[in-house]
């Protein structure tokens, strides 16, 4: 495709790739509407599929009826969950973070019990996709319906409401624990509380969130024989893979899955679906290609959800305000069922929550809750936006607590740019950075003396309109993730991944990665990484991806970690075609290896100009293999396996101004400057447009976005008129910058900027409303925060409240209280209940 | 079935329908026009907008049977003879898009936009295409393609951008 043209290069001299603004590969088939989206798949008698889906949330499935819908035109077949019981087995769960951890196992379709509104509980197949969605009112379940669980904190009380599932003993999924004097990086935290001249808790309520990828997801099933070829709108084609042959026994050398073009994932698409297992198990069954492709409604109400925790936070410090403890206490909603990683999200966050911060004690606590609810699993940042928001938010309290400026707390207790590598009390060793260095830059960005000028000045003048500021100072773990560490998480996988290089005859090159994207560019980026180690021209590199039989082996995309660990793995095999190269030159040459150099992608003879090879050219000599080096097998082409050695950890500084009218409770941004170090930039459009999207979902978390259940346990916002998704109208201009501290860890030196954006804000948006309008006896205001919590919370006091009916949406409670001295009663905030 | 007369793209086209498809699945299963799509069930995201008689309609809203007669234009047929619309060369320069999904409507609406306001401010450009949602971009690089590219379409020379240096 030649139909975008890049603008000409003026300079004769190579221009280093790494560092340039290269416009994207990719576009050219996005732009024209040439793409390959997986519902896009017509084959040759294709039947369509369509879900039946559970309208209650808790009931047993006392008869279905699919008499009718069998008789309705075009229909080929329906089946239940009694036609597949003994062979759908249970959607995986790869991540039991403890030994104890209870999974109730998770059929794709229900048999005798369903536990979500959303749940399959039968599967259309029909000739057209219309006459499957015509068939779906036809089928007639008998429900007998059982007590729903919605509220995490009464779900596991005594005498609490009921079980989510009745085959468990209780709604508790695990408890996972992280005690820093336990695991020796830090010292006793109970000792450190009582200690403590003062000690702030709070309560905060993450709101249950979704994807909202714009590609609904899709499924297309080709049976060849014994052989299946599966497309899905995925971001994880290899584990995929794996999954479906352990659930369904087709062997997995006879299952080739591919991601096409897949529209957008942030989390949402890494999973092994119902849908996925059923479109299979059809198939298998009918011998014949099946589609199933999702409507929206349906995918806001069974695709994974996201976030959903109550956070019990206390913070010690001494009255100058050095940081001494903290603890924290986490109830999180699993859903229904433990999807692929649902009980690990807060544990990646567990790592994460003494953020930039040298805490000498640390605690956490972590309890996985079932309700009858869909399933949550990961979501942009996956742990870890919580974590920042915990503490970001926790530090302005406390600041307030002791009279200081939020910022002076945050440099009186940060690391400081001399102390890296800084080994946390969390146990992590953060790998480089300066806050100090981020956050000046993020000040000049914002305007910050003026703007809390005008502060002054709309306080001082009663303007109904009060302006505030808020604060993110943060890190993240990025880098998903050395395969020892995950082992020691107990994470069904490992963290490498995988990347060839094949030079083709006439000098082009193929580069195969097992990093699958979906919107992040690979393409690109990894034309630049090896348009620079080999030397040879951007347009000449072609990335392959997303294939399991093309890419046999990767680990997907997921945790920021495509760049940091996959494009590391490409470094790594260009290395190896370059060391083949040289072999292969030196004998062309008729020289030493040791006396080659390579530079621009030729290899001469040092101190003898005129002299070389191009790798090209050797591509060639190769490809013939007249005259090789003897014993050398003809090949340069190469394939690498990186795993890293440790995360890397991006920072940054996010600033928000805000405008709070405390008339109408209407919040407008009036402005966001952020200053990101993610390491080095192989392509800063790239980076800035992952920073610009991640910074849009974080906002939205703030400000938009909650998914909302009714006291039945029916999802309020199922669609995207309910579920408020920010259009451009909704959003503010972003001002970025970035620092540029190289990760150690890595051959590239990047840090990953997937997730950057997205876990930074939140925090600083709502930490900029409580500033505007503390003063006026606000402390805390819960997300999103709509006009109307915004003015609940001047007006009547509390934090806003629910949206939906007191007590079913699990974050009823009572508003917490900053206590002040040693904490005694603090405890039954955030410690044991 | 209904028997429909339409061009798209250029195209005439003579097809029996049903009345109640919709013209996005017409152009997506009749015609193969698989370039246009659907995000959403409610009229809400505009993945699927495309130009009715010239001017943006979400295809998810118009029945098949309502375009009888009518020309209809998708994001397969604004490049003409191999060279990009002003609008697809602005998204690509500008990085206007990542996962590419809501693009095609995206910049149907932005055309229109275009078409009716010539020079419109940022302000401007988030309100006329707050129709449309994308989950990717944040947006910024969307507003940015698309006073460029109502530069060029009104002949104005492009104001001096500093994409990619972060700002």
């Amino acid at each position: 495709m030649t139909l975008v043209e890049e603008p000409a290069t003026t300079a004769d001299v190579p221009q280093k790739e790494i560092g340039r603004a290269r416009r994207r590969k990719e576009d050219a088939r996005l732009i024209t509407g040439k793409t390959t989206w997986t519902d896009n798949m017509v084959l040759p008698g294709m039947l369509h599929l369509a879900v039946v889906r559970s309208p209650v949330a808790h009931a047993k499935i006392t008869n279905v009826d699919v008499s009718a819908a069998q008789q309705s035109p075009n229909v080929v077949a329906v089946f239940t969950g009694q036609d597949f019981k003994e062979e759908q087995g249970s959607i995986p769960c790869a991540w039991p973070v403890t030994p104890d951890m209870v999974n109730p196992g998770h059929p794709s379709v229900a048999v005798d019990e369903v536990n979500h509104v959303g749940e399959a509980v039968a599967v259309i197949v029909a000739r057209s996709k219309t006459a499957a969605q015509d068939a779906v009112e036809l089928v007639d379940v008998d429900y007998d319906l059982l007590p729903v669980v919605l509220d995490m904190e009464t779900a596991t009380a005594e005498g609490g409401p009921a079980l989510c599932h009745d085959h468990l003993e209780s709604n508790e999924s695990f408890n996972f624990v992280f005690d820093a004097g336990d695991a020796g990086t830090g010292a006793n935290t109970d000792q450190a509380f009582a200690d403590a001249e003062v000690v702030v808790s709070r309560r905060f309520v993450q709101q249950r969130l979704i994807p909202a990828f714009m590609e609904p997801r899709s499924v297309v099933v080709q049976p060849q024989g014994d052989n299946y070829t599966l497309w899905s709108s995925t971001q994880v084609p290899h584990i995929l893979r794996v999954m479906l042959a352990m659930i369904t026994g087709v062997p997995e050398h006879k299952l080739r899955v591919i991601a096409p073009d897949v529209g957008g994932g942030f989390g949402g698409k890494l999973q092994v679906t119902p849908e996925e297992v059923l479109s299979l198990l059809v198939a298998r069954r009918l011998g014949k290609p099946v589609k199933w492709t999702e409507t929206r409604s349906e995918s806001l109400m069974s695709a994974h959800h996201g976030r959903d925790q109550i956070q019990y936070i206390d913070i010690a410090s001494d009255r100058e305000g050095n940081l001494k403890g903290l603890r924290c206490r986490i109830l999180s909603d699993m859903g229904a069922y433990l999807r692929l990683v649902s009980p690990g999200v807060p544990v990646l966050g567990a790592f994460m929550y003494v953020g930039i911060y040298k805490f000498p004690a640390y605690r956490f606590d972590c309890r996985g809750i079932f309700t009858n609810k869909t399933p949550t699993d990961a979501y942009r940042g996956a742990g870890r936006p919580e974590a920042t928001f915990a503490i970001e938010r926790i530090m302005d309290e406390l600041a307030v607590e002791l009279g200081m400026d939020p910022l002076e707390l945050r440099r009186k207790n940060w690391i400081n740019a001399e102390e890296f590598p800084f080994t946390t009390a969390a146990g992590l060793e953060y790998d480089s950075g300066d806050y100090e260095q981020a956050t000046q830059q993020a000040l000049e960005l914002l305007g910050y003396d003026e703007l809390r000028a005008e502060q002054r000045r709309r306080r001082e003048s009663n303007d109904p309109v009060q302006l505030g500021i808020g604060i993110s100072t943060f890190t993240e773990m990025c880098g998903l993730a050395p395969s020892r560490v995950l082992g020691s998480l107990s994470y069904g996988a490992g963290g490498w991944e995988n990347a060839s290089i094949r030079m083709l005859p006439t000098g082009k090159v193929e580069v195969v990665t097992g990093s699958t994207p979906h919107g992040q560019g690979h393409e690109t980026a990894w034309s630049q990484l090896v348009a620079d180690q080999l030397g040879v021209p951007f347009e000449d590199v072609e990335v392959l991806h997303g294939d399991t039989s093309v890419s046999p082996r990767g680990l997907d995309t997921y945790g920021s970690r495509s760049l940091v660990v996959g494009g590391a793995a490409v470094m790594k095999a260009a290395d190896k075609v370059v060391a083949k190269a040289r072999k292969v030159a030196a004998h062309l040459l008729e020289a030493s290896e040791e006396d080659l150099d390579f530079t621009g992608g030729s290899f001469s003879v040092r101190g003898t100009p005129g002299t070389g090879v191009s790798i090209q050219e050797i591509a060639l000599a190769t490809f013939a293999a007249h005259n090789f080096p003897e014993g050398m097998e003809p090949s340069i082409d190469a394939e690498a396996t990186f795993d890293p050695v440790n995360f890397s950890f991006p920072h940054g500084t996010h600033l928000c101004a805000m405008e709070v009218d405390t008339e109408t409770g209407m919040v407008k941004i009036r402005k966001y400057a952020s200053v990101d170090d993610v390491g080095v930039v192989v392509n800063p459009l790239i980076v800035e447009g992952q920073m610009h999207g991640g910074l849009a979902q974080g906002i939205a978390q703030a400000l938009y976005e909650e998914a909302v259940y009714d006291d039945d346990g029916n999802l309020t916002t199922g669609t995207f008129v309910d579920y408020l998704v920010p259009s451009a109208a909704d959003l503010p201009h972003f001002d970025t910058g970035n620092t540029v501290h190289p990760a150690p860890g890595n051959p590239i030196g990047a840090k990953g900027v997937g997730e950057a954006g997205c876990i930074a804000s939140t925090p600083a948006v709502v930490n900029a409303a409580i500033d505007a309008v503390r003063h006026l006896g606000v402390s805390d205001i819960r997300m999103p925060l709509t006009p109307e919590r915004v003015w609940r919370a001047i007006h009547q006091g509390g934090d806003g409240g629910d949206r939906a009916t007191a007590g079913t949406n699990a974050y009823g409670g009572a508003q917490t209280e900053t206590t002040a001295g040693v904490a005694t009663d603090a405890s039954s905030l955030g410690g044991d209940r | 079935m209904t028997q429909i007369n339409v061009r798209v793209d250029g195209a005439s086209y003579s097809d029996d329908v049903e009345p109640r498809t919709l013209l996005v699945h017409y152009l997506r299963e009749q015609l193969g026009k698989v370039g246009t799509v659907v995000g959403c069930d409610t009229s809400n995201c505009g993945a699927c907008t495309v130009h009715l008689d010239g001017e943006a309609v979400k295809s998810c809203t118009v029945f098949a049977v309502q375009a009888d007669g009518s020309e209809v234009t998708t994001i397969e047929g604004i490049s003409s003879n191999g060279t990009l619309h002003p609008m697809q060369k602005a998204f690509h320069e500008m990085h206007g898009l990542q996962c590419g999904f809501c693009t095609p409507g995206m910049i149907m609406a932005s055309i229109d936009l275009v078409n009716d306001n010539p020079d419109p401010s940022e302000d401007e450009v988030r309100e006329g295409i707050e129709g449309n949602l994308c989950r990717c971009t944040g947006y910024q690089n969307i507003v940015r393609a698309v006073q460029q590219a109502a530069g060029e379409m009104s002949g104005r020379p492009a104001a001096a951008d500093t994409l990619g240096a972060q700002s």
